[in-house]
């Protein structure tokens, strides 16, 4: 705004028709405008939509339904289904997002030295990140296999497992379960990896170096410097984590399809087989619904640290 | 006094090789899946469904009779085309739509555009499995179910608010002087836009493009609700969904599509990572 003098010079030599392209405000809001329109359109439209679908009995053949109030809701949170897998996705989520911490943390504290082949390392850990997680799921299916899972052959070799015995790691319940949680573990460590780097790598080497010569060691370092400062980065990534994980129906879709019985069905993927391949688009919608509180929750915290930030 | 550097030399060497088998652990966890598919593709059928066989190994000779089979009798190279038409166009509307409103933000709207821009990130934070019911609706409303358009006109919405937020960081970190500079040199403010920022936000820009091209080649959710024709289907959900069929598993060319597919996208992903990270650290409150 210092400028005031040079802004009037300068607009004394546009051409006319242009002047309200230089007022700032005016400007802003018509190059802002279309992203903020195509989001109203494509993103805010469809949640109100949503809302509206969930409260009626809308289906493939009556795609608008008739209103029925709350009684979606009321009828799924009855199903013994529906319960299993909202405990599943919780389970799901908190085991896994348990071992991704320690997991991560242990991989960035030796990501962290300078060795060599430090780019080639790097990489193959950024892989399942990287990759489309529905495509990598498919190389998982293969390692599960019930008849060749080279998990089963590795046992076998160890004499863990008889010659002709194998596990079926998706065909029952508790070892399909920790199949699940291995894949999203799999999936999401490299992303909480990379993140924890970047909050060590932005501690000031003179803070840890200063502990040293104060007789500070491995241990006292982790958890009396490296863990406190880290503490923001460690909030972004398990919110993160918590919500890539929830949400997601993908790992469960290609590994298990919810099986056996419903017993790895997660939110997402109930949502997708009752509304899409059932055709039932209320019911669909209503379970989709159950994943909106978690979100809300994470977007209060992300506004919460926004605002810390700006203050200090 | 002499023990000293050979104790100290024997514990960095002892540290070094605990390291370093560490690491080996991470890396056989994370690139396992890799790897057999890898192996899985270029072996012999019969050396494959053989559970005796060491399955890390080639008991008989490697063959590329899968590759074969998966160009000449799977639609692949189509699945592939539809990726890279999807993936472009979602490149364009991303751009067209991101970087004026990111510039905007940082620049013009003052306090209100911080709140704005924070807002807007957090549409990232919307998942698919929350809208597909509804957006499917809207898609067949809009005639669209079933084509490519489909994805092209729905994956903006998970790349224009996360392309938005990374250009607004981008674009504050170039000192407004130089505008100004452009400004008392006679440009207006588009001007100075396009001659003096666009350039340097250059490297943001490329981070845009990549993002949301891989992007729109990762996603599954809501390719497998819209598509249902093979023809139309982009490779994340052409192979999992049409490849994957009954219980007859053809897992040789199955693995070689998905590894030709996975490891590409790895790659140019792995380009953007720095900066795609940044966005999330920028988001908590590492600025």
């Amino acid at each position: 705004m210092a400028v005031a003098q040079p802004r009037a010079a300068v607009e004394g030599a546009l051409p006319r028709g242009t002047l309200w392209l230089e007022r700032a405000s005016l400007l802003g809001s018509v190059m802002l405008a279309p992203a903020l329109i195509y989001i109203v359109a494509f993103v805010a439209f469809p949640f109100g939509f949503a809302l509206y679908l969930s409260m009626t009995d809308a289906t493939v053949g009556n795609p608008y339904g008739s209103w029925v109030g709350l009684r979606n809701f009321v009828e799924i949170v009855q199903s013994p289904t529906f319960l299993r897998t909202l405990k599943n996705t919780f389970v799901f989520t908190v085991v896994s997002q348990l071992l991704i911490l320690i997991l991560a943390k242990v991989l960035a504290l030796a990501l962290y030295r300078d060795f060599r082949g430090k780019g080639l390392v790097t990489f193959l850990i950024l892989l399942p990140w990287a990759a489309p997680i529905s495509l990598t799921t498919i190389g998982w299916l293969w390692i599960f296999h019930a008849r060749f899972s080279i998990i089963d052959w590795a046992l076998r070799q160890l004499g863990l497992l008889g010659p002709n015995e194998n596990m079926f790691w998706l065909g029952r319940p508790s070892l399909a379960m920790a199949a699940v949680i291995a894949v999203h573990v799999w999936r999401l460590l490299p992303f909480a990896t990379v993140l924890l780097l970047a909050g060590l790598t932005a501690i000031p080497r003179d803070v840890l170096d200063q502990a040293e010569v104060d007789g500070a060691g491995f241990w006292r370092k982790l958890f009396q410097i490296q863990l406190p400062l880290l503490l923001p980065i460690l909030s972004v990534a398990v919110l993160f984590g918590t919500i890539f994980t929830f949400t997601d129906m993908t790992v469960v879709y290609v590994l298990t399809r919810g099986g056996p019985f419903d017993m790895t069905q997660v939110l997402a993927s109930l949502a997708f087989f009752k509304g899409i391949h059932g055709g039932n688009l209320s019911v669909g919608a209503a379970i989709s619904l159950f994943l909106f509180p978690l979100l809300l929750i994470a977007a209060v915290v992300i506004l919460r640290l926004a605002r810390r930030a700006e203050v200090t | 006094m002499a023990a000293a550097p050979w104790s100290h030399r024997l514990r960095t060497v002892g540290g070094r090789s605990a390291h370093a088998l560490l690491l080996a652990v991470f890396i056989v966890f994370t690139a396992l899946p890799f790897g057999w598919m890898l192996i899985t593709a270029f072996k012999a059928e019969t050396d494959l469904y053989n559970p005796h066989n060491n399955p890390f190994w080639f008991n008989e000779p490697p063959t590329l009779k899968s590759w074969q089979y998966v160009f000449e009798k799977t639609p692949f190279l189509r699945w592939f085309l539809n990726t890279m038409v999807v993936g472009v166009a979602v490149v364009v509307i991303t751009l067209a739509l991101a970087v004026p409103a990111a510039y905007a933000l940082a620049r013009f709207l003052g306090r209100w555009g911080e709140q704005l821009g924070i807002g807007i990130f957090l549409v990232y934070l919307v998942p698919p499995t929350l809208l597909f019911i509804p957006m499917s609706l809207v898609i067949s409303q809009l005639g669209l179910q079933n084509t490519l358009w489909s994805l092209i006109v729905v994956y903006p919405t998970i790349t224009v608010p996360f392309s938005t937020w990374l250009l607004m960081g981008f674009f504050k970190s170039i000192p407004p002087e130089l505008e100004e500079q452009a400004r008392i040199d006679g440009y207006s403010r588009l001007a100075a836009f396009r001659k003096v920022m666009l350039p340097l936000a250059l490297p943001g820009i490329v981070t845009v493009v990549i993002f949301s091209f891989t992007l729109s080649a990762q996603e599954f959710v809501y390719a497998v609700t819209f598509l249902t024709s093979t023809s139309v289907k982009t490779v994340s959900v052409g192979v999992p969904a049409d490849m994957v069929r009954g219980d007859i598993f053809d897992w040789g060319p199955l693995m070689g599509s998905a590894f030709l597919a996975s490891f590409p996208i790895a790659v140019l992903y792995y380009f953007a990572l720095d900066r795609f990270i940044q966005g999330f650290t920028a988001a908590g409150a590492l600025r």
